[in-house]
């Protein structure tokens, strides 16, 4: 058990790549700690660096209070689960699970106890002494953990440990995952490009882009004030609609329609709106035109353009759509970017006197 | 989908003729007496001589100084077969491991450096080869006749291509569990290597086994002749005899070829695969 | 990281050059280690330093020296070894037969090879049969080939003898120089088809099942499914045989070639490293023998350096 603390931490390949730069980032005693972003964004390097496989080129990284920068793998009190798996093959799952117990000199019934236990929390009882050919995919992830778990470390590294799963099995070990973690009160950094997972494990997201955080903070946070249209278009879905607009005499308008009023001077500004914030109306609003309909049997997903914007919209099922329809949203929902940096605006938008709800 | 098809089978069996019936004449020759060879040529049918001609070639003492016997010959074969696969095996593994697994100055030049023994066998530098032992007193000594054949990085290359197609993620998970380099080698590369080990063994075996011209030159004393050397005098003797000792000669032969031939047959895939796979 | 200091000192400077990657590691992870790797390479570095290098470097140098047939010393001759070598008819007939022999060997064994494996994959019944039998000569060594070979070609008892006879050719294997060459070439390639056989098989079944059946649908014609998508397939295993073949015809032939022609080689046809052999420890000549050493190695490098790109290019593209 123990806290992380990366300060200004950065990675340089030696062929020159920066993939990682002044990331900073503390993270409590416990807590379950989900680093997301795109593809090549760095989350797998920064999480090799807290764990001793790579080397880490700038700043300090630093594990229940020591500075581990200069310590091998096996001497950071860390455990990591890999994507795949990296069980090894000529060892039998007990063996493959006390191995890494045997080369830290710990008893052997003290090792025999433990690998008990974690069998027991991970269902392992019938496979102990098989080897990992003859085990599916949901069972090694199992061993994995298990291996990760009778370390005792002071904090769990996974990256993509789900992603070789099929899309069932995912959300089943998800749960399994994030009930261990709690049970064991291990601090836990989770690597992932899944957004849904993200979600729904983190206690604290960390979204990050080309090596940088982008964001961090609770996942409903995230979700209903994300910091830039990064972080607005990768986290939710469908993604969030990034659309042109203006402010213009303290009214923000959107295809010529006066969506609400906001301070600022006229500028150009990116308005975010997400799926299911947009509701029908019956006339007025915004002009929208059909493209095409997504049937999710618990609701559709209706795509189609504002002006020649393109735009999604979230509805329930039932009847047929006209070609043309009005689509309403509340002040509130609304999210302002700059036009450039994409970074959150500070003003919000109220409601207008002529706008009706 | 599949028919018989008679014309293939045809030419199977016109080519697995021409490639066995020489071997078959060599040992069912063997079993015949070496007058009745001389009349009646090579034998595809069993004769009655055989126990006799083996037992004559195992035990007679042989050669120019008679210190020399079959049994003495495959014994020295066997050494030199198994020492030089022994020998390949953990020197190069030991090697591909150290250039694989390690990130150090050298590593690049190194690789160029045992690599090269690829371009030249033996045969061109033999003669300079055979000064060199010579010089360090290693003529009519095993480790002499072994060592120098291991001069060749072909098993270092067999060893790394394989250690580069083995996932890093397992080093990586070892190095979590605290293994240090030796641990990581003989607790997980080590038996995950199995398979290797034993096809690369099964070809160095019958690739030392059938050494030739560095044992004939090697070895001087008759006490230290392989069974290839041991052939080379028999035709020596022959050169001027009346009617030559055709059924020792093959004895020798089949004593020669059968170590080697019994092991690619009975390890069959696993030489296949050593042999295919490596290449690339 | 920790903070180094403003002027690094030498020492640090050589540590550093000293543990600096090389800029192509074979892996991504590997052991940061200063002295383990050492310890590791240095078995086979020590061999190959000793019994490969070492001789190589004397072969060059007693290639410019006359070596004194009684050991008394040796006189610097230049480039002389090479002149004489070059332009002395023997060595020029020699590489003339070793040339013919290494590529009448390579294209009869590549072709019979390929010709037995295409048909060892076409057929279901008896295919391990068949596999077994034609493999199993792979291991026979050398000189118990040659020993085979002369006995099938022996003037009493040799078989081919025989047969040949048949049709009115009075083989004198051993004596005539062409029936000789005719002898060493069907036992060369007698001991080097099952190599061929088992590389092209295992290239044959390597090819997908679907590519197979696509090409079943698309050509009716089995020669031209074979023309023109077996065969571009199987171009790179055929690119790897070919120099594997052709170093095997102008090295591991050595001992069939020393048994076949019972050291007679006065009137027989003999390859060049035979000829370094006789000139080097028949003929007392090191200084020519090593000459031609070093003319051997120039070619069979350049042989293998051109089997690396083909391996290369396998690996990139296929
Ligand atoms: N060993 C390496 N040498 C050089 N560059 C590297 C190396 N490993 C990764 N990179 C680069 O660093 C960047 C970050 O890579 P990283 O593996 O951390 O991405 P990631 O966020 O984990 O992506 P993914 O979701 O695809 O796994 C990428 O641009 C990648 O190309
Ligand atoms: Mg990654």
């Amino acid at each position: 058990m123990a806290e992380i603390l990366l300060e200004h931490v950065g990675k340089t390949y030696p062929g020159g790549t920066q993939a990682v730069s002044d990331v900073s980032l503390s993270v409590a005693d416990g807590e379950f700690i989900v680093l997301v972003g795109p593809s090549g964004c760095g989350k797998s390097t920064l999480l090799r660096m807290v764990a001793g496989l790579e080397d880490i080129s700038a700043g300090t990284v630093t594990i229940g209070g020591r500075v581990v920068n200069r310590l091998e793998p096996a001497e950071r009190d860390i455990a990591m689960v890999f994507q795949n798996y990296a069980l090894y093959p000529h060892m039998t799952v007990r063996e493959n699970m006390s191995w890494g117990l045997k080369n830290r000199r710990i008893p052997k019934d003290e090792i025999a106890a433990r690998v008990e236990e974690a069998a027991r929390m991970l269902e392992l009882h019938p496979y102990l002494d098989r080897k990992p050919r003859a085990l599916s995919g949901g069972q090694r992830q199992r061993v994995a953990m298990g291996r990760a778990i009778v370390r005792q470390p002071a904090a769990f590294l996974f990256d993509e440990p789900l992603s070789n799963l099929d899309a069932k099995l995912r959300v089943t070990m998800r749960g399994e995952i994030l009930k261990l973690q709690k049970r064991l009160g291990t601090t836990a950094l989770y690597v992932t490009h899944d957004q849904l997972e993200a979600m729904t494990l983190a206690d604290r997201l960390v979204v990050l882009n080309g090596g940088q955080i982008e964001q961090v903070g609770r996942p409903l946070e995230v979700y209903h004030r994300p910091a830039s249209t990064f972080v607005a278009a990768f986290i939710g879905a469908p993604a969030m609609n990034l659309l042109d607009a203006r402010i213009e005499a303290g009214h923000l308008r959107l295809a010529g329609v006066d969506l609400g009023r906001v301070e600022g001077e006229a500028r150009a500004v990116t308005l975010g709106i997400r799926a299911e914030d947009l509701q029908l109306l019956q006339s007025g609003g915004l002009p929208f035109r059909i493209d095409v309909i997504e049937e999710l049997g618990a609701g559709r997903v209706v795509h189609g353009f504002v002006e020649d914007q393109p735009l999604c919209v979230s509805l329930p099922s039932g009847a047929e759509l006209p070609a043309q329809l009005h689509l309403g949203v509340a002040p509130e929902a609304l999210h302002l970017f700059d036009a450039i940096t994409g970074k959150r605006l500070p003003q919000s938008v109220h409601r207008s006197a002529k706008v009706r709800a | 989908m599949q028919r018989f098809r008679p014309f293939d089978h045809l030419i199977l069996l016109l080519g697995a003729a021409f490639l066995v019936t020489p071997v078959v004449m060599a040992f069912m020759s063997s079993t015949h007496a070496a007058t009745e060879i001389h009349m009646n040529g090579l034998f595809l049918s069993p004769g009655g001589e055989g126990m006799a001609t083996y037992e004559k070639v195992l035990t007679q003492k042989g050669g120019f100084t008679g210190t020399v016997t079959g049994a003495r010959m495959v014994m020295n074969s066997t050494i030199l077969g198994l020492g030089f696969a022994l020998g390949k095996v953990v020197v190069s593994m030991l090697a591909a491991y150290g250039l694989v697994y390690f990130r150090f100055r050298f590593a690049t030049p190194i690789f160029w450096m045992i690599f090269t023994t690829l371009l030249l066998p033996l045969e061109v530098r033999i003669m300079p080869s055979y000064q060199v032992m010579s010089q360090l007193h290693a003529l009519n000594t095993y480790w002499g006749l072994i060592i120098p054949l291991l001069a060749s990085a072909t098993g270092t290359f067999y060893f790394r291509q394989f250690f580069k197609s083995v996932p890093d993620e397992l080093l990586e998970a070892a190095r979590i569990d605290g293994a240090g380099p030796v641990r990581f080698f003989l607790g997980v590369l080590v038996p995950l290597s199995r398979p290797m080990m034993a096809a690369i063994f099964i070809i160095m075996f019958v690739y030392g086994w059938n050494q030739y011209l560095w044992p004939m030159l090697m070895t001087t004393d008759e006490r230290f002749f392989t069974l290839m050397r041991g052939i080379k005098t028999i035709l020596q003797v022959w050169i001027g005899s009346q009617i030559p000792d055709y059924n020792e000669a093959f004895a020798l032969a089949v004593l020669a070829m059968l170590p080697p031939l019994g092991v690619v047959l009975a390890f069959q895939r696993l030489f296949i695969k050593g042999l295919t796979e490596s290449d690339k | 990281m920790t903070a180094s200091p403003v002027v690094p000192s030498p020492f640090l400077r050589l540590r550093q050059w000293w543990t600096r990657p090389s800029a192509h590691p074979a892996k991504v992870a590997q052991f940061d280690r200063p002295l383990a790797p050492w310890l590791f390479v240095a078995p086979q570095l020590l061999i190959v330093a000793i019994f490969f290098y070492w001789p190589s470097v004397q072969a060059v140098t007693s290639s410019f020296y006359l070596e004194d047939p009684f050991g008394f010393g040796a006189a610097f001759v230049g480039l002389d070894n090479y002149r004489e070598a070059l332009s002395s008819t023997e060595y020029r007939n020699i590489a003339g037969f070793t040339a013919l022999f290494a590529a009448t060997v390579t294209a009869l064994s590549l072709g019979l090879g390929l010709l037995l494996a295409v048909k060892a994959d076409a057929v279901m019944r008896g295919a391990g049969a068949y596999k077994t039998a034609l493999i199993s000569v792979y291991a026979i060594a050398p000189p118990v080939v040659g020993l085979i070979g002369m006995m099938m070609f022996d003037m009493h008892i040799g078989p081919f003898t025989k047969a040949a006879a048949l049709f009115g050719w009075e083989m004198r294997v051993g004596i005539d120089y062409r029936d000789t060459a005719v002898a060493l070439i069907t036992v060369a390639v007698w001991k080097q088809i099952p190599y061929n056989f088992i590389f092209f098989l295992s290239g044959l079944q390597a090819v997908p099942s679907s590519v197979r059946e696509a090409a079943l649908i698309d050509a009716r014609s089995g020669w031209r499914r074979f023309r023109d998508v077996t065969l571009p397939l199987l171009a790179p295993t055929g690119f790897f045989l070919l120099v594997i073949n052709i170093t095997y015809a102008l090295f591991d032939t050595f001992g069939i070639i020393d048994v076949m022609v019972k050291d007679k080689p006065a009137n027989n046809p003999i390859t060049l490293v035979y000829k370094v052999y006789l000139d080097g420890f028949k003929g007392n000549d090191i200084g020519g023998s090593s000459a031609q050493s070093v003319i051997l190695m120039v070619v069979v490098a350049a042989l293998t350096v051109a089997q690396f790109r083909l391996i290369e290019r396998r690996v990139h593209y296929g």
